[in-house]
């Protein structure tokens, strides 16, 4: 199961440049469809919000490569550094 | 704890928490009287408030919130937190409905009005981590799915509550219903912002009479709160994890199953099937109602299985029998489905005089009518001219359904099972997110993926959703893959990396 874990982070590692580019060009390509500033607000707040969660992802799916998922805490206590 | 006590916290937690939610609901339910009483589509600045509101409020300042609450409540305290969320969200929303109309103040109005929507939004960042912490913390270990599921229930009978005083508002301000709804669009749309601050009144006094979380206290007294818990909950590794985690295997799967259940599904019943305001409202009214008591049922149930199973369950129920319960609505409502009795159609026509011009308005309503009940009436609505050879270039046309009763009901049970879908991964959620992080940092990193699934994910839904049918013309269905693969990732995610513990020792040695 651990080695199965640390493969999956392959994927998510993956995952989170390939959604960033992919909102990024979805983005200019409807901006420039429609290129008034209802249209670039909302697109402007999608890529804003959506980039850090990519890089989340990508840290996500570092940790897992890593092995941080292989043992989660039992209990609350083992969560403190 | 004794019995009567947790019921105490449980009650004056839940009660803001409804009315927090009450009030972030109501300025969503009433975009459109709000937009054109304060952001006029003519006045391209007042559009483009008016767009940063809708934007901004839901996506922006809800996660900022979680943020900014998170670090006060693990630093000085659960209860004083929420409560100055409360007064926040409260003091909001009852002032929106004081503001006077872009017509009286100009600008001033939608200004007014984005500031007091961004303040909303912050204070609902904070509330829900602050109130499932709150309670969490006053539970019995074994029972901490079932207490904290309560405060799960209020996110839905907020939306409840909003919708139906939105409609009683709507129908009580004449006998005449026509002229009620004009009153309600043009001054009685103030009255379910403004009757929000005897509830928050209320609230505030029993929210001012509750103690400390005990384990906060005991924290407290030895001296080991946290001193910096944003550089806690995301600076450390062992933390972050934990953060990332919440966020991709739980709470963004979770917040796209609620707001395609309880947002989406209102939103295409009424603009897809074309289902009349009132029944569209009503539908869903009654699925909240037969659903709403299944938070508990399945928060409860998370105590005795673990909580992983029963909301990754909810998530693979969704992707699977999404399209064809969403397909189901659709045939629902078509009329080509049933038989016409063609006796029974209507034609109406009337002419309306334009205020400040010679021109006339022309409106025509044909109704159909059919076996099993339906009526749908097509309406066009064409101005005419007084200058010679000027013609309107395209009549403004709408189609509105009233479904027959045995139709309604199918209706209110499709959105029942989604609404089912929600309890599952939304009741046992709470407790999920409190037992994933310590006591001393758990307000900061609960709230802050719970948000982001939540605001991020799921409020982004109906957008995204209703921005693929206008890509994929062809397929009515196509705005559910968005929920869909938001959530198969979820699942992926939470199957493979969550473990089904059920923490039993909250109280822990920080």
């Amino acid at each position: 199961m651990n080695q199965l874990k640390r493969f999956a982070g392959v994927l998510w590692l993956v995952l989170g440049p390939v959604a960033a580019y992919y909102l990024v060009q979805t983005a200019a390509s409807e901006i420039a469809k429609k290129p008034n500033i209802d249209t670039k607000i909302q697109w402007g707040v999608f890529v804003v919000i959506f980039l850090p969660i990519a890089l989340g992802m990508v840290i996500f799916g570092w940790y897992a490569l890593q092995g941080e998922y292989d043992h989660l805490p039992e209990r609350s206590e083992e969560l403190i550094d | 704890m004794k019995n009567n006590s947790i019921w105490k916290v449980i009650g004056a937690s839940s009660l803001g928490t409804l009315i927090e939610w009450y009030d972030f609901y109501i300025f969503g339910s009433l975009a459109t009287v709000l937009a054109s009483q304060f952001f006029p589509k003519a006045n391209p600045t007042a559009a483009l408030l008016s767009t940063l509101a809708t934007f901004a409020a839901g996506f922006i300042v809800r996660p900022f919130g979680a943020l900014v609450f998170g670090r006060l409540g693990d630093m000085i305290g659960r209860k004083y937190t929420f409560l100055l969320t409360l007064i926040i969200m409260g003091g909001s929303t009852f002032a929106i409905g004081l503001i006077p109309s872009y017509d009286t103040i100009g600008f001033a109005a939608p200004v007014l009005v984005l500031v007091l929507r961004l303040l909303q939004g912050l204070a609902l960042g904070g509330e829900y981590g602050g109130a499932a912490t709150y309670v969490a913390e006053h539970a019995p270990h074994n029972k901490r799915g079932y207490f904290t599921s309560w405060i799960q229930t209020t996110a839905t009978l907020g939306l409840f509550v909003s919708l139906g005083v939105i409609l009683l508002t709507r129908h009580a301000l004449d006998s005449d219903q026509t002229k009620s709804i004009a009153k309600f669009n043009d001054w009685g749309w103030r009255i379910p912002f403004l009757v929000s601050i005897v509830l928050v009144i209320v609230s505030i006094y029993i929210r001012l009479k509750m103690q400390e979380s005990p384990l906060f206290e005991k924290l407290k007294s030895e001296g080991t709160t946290s001193v910096n818990p944003l550089k806690e909950s995301f600076g450390h590794k062992s933390n972050l994890k934990m953060v990332l985690l919440a966020l991709f295997g739980a709470t963004m799967g979770q917040g796209v199953v609620w707001y395609t259940g309880q947002f989406y599904a209102q939103s295409f019943i009424e603009n897809v099937c074309k289902v009349d305001f009132d029944q569209s409202r009503t539908i869903l009214i009654w699925a909240i109602v037969f659903a709403t008591p299944f938070f508990v049922v399945f928060g409860s149930w998370s105590d005795k299985v673990g909580r992983k199973w029963i909301m990754v369950a909810g998530m693979i129920l969704a992707i699977a029998t999404y399209r064809p319960l969403f397909g189901e609505l659709l045939r629902i409502s078509d009329p080509k489905q049933k038989i016409e009795i063609p006796d029974l159609k209507q034609i109406k026509s009337s002419r309306t005089a334009i205020k400040g011009s010679n021109d006339t308005l022309h409106t025509v309503t044909n109704q159909f009518f059919y076996d099993d009940g339906m009526i749908v009436s097509e309406t066009t609505k064409d101005t005419v001219y007084a200058a010679a050879g000027k013609t309107t270039v395209s009549p403004d046309f709408k189609v509105s359904k009233k479904l027959g009763t045995g139709d309604y009901w199918k209706m209110v049970l499709i959105v029942f099972a989604m609404i089912l879908y929600v309890t599952m991964v939304y009741g046992p959620i709470a407790a999920f997110l409190v037992e994933l992080f310590p006591t001393k940092i758990r307000y900061t990193s609960m709230s802050l993926p719970y948000h982001i699934g939540n605001g991020v994910f799921g409020g982004l839904t109906p957008f995204i959703a209703t921005l693929l049918t206008t890509i994929y013309t062809n397929d009515k269905l196509v705005g559910l893959q968005y929920p869909i693969l938001v959530a198969a990732v979820c699942v992926v995610i939470g199957t493979l990396y969550i473990n089904n513990r059920i923490d039993p020792d909250i109280e822990i040695k920080e």
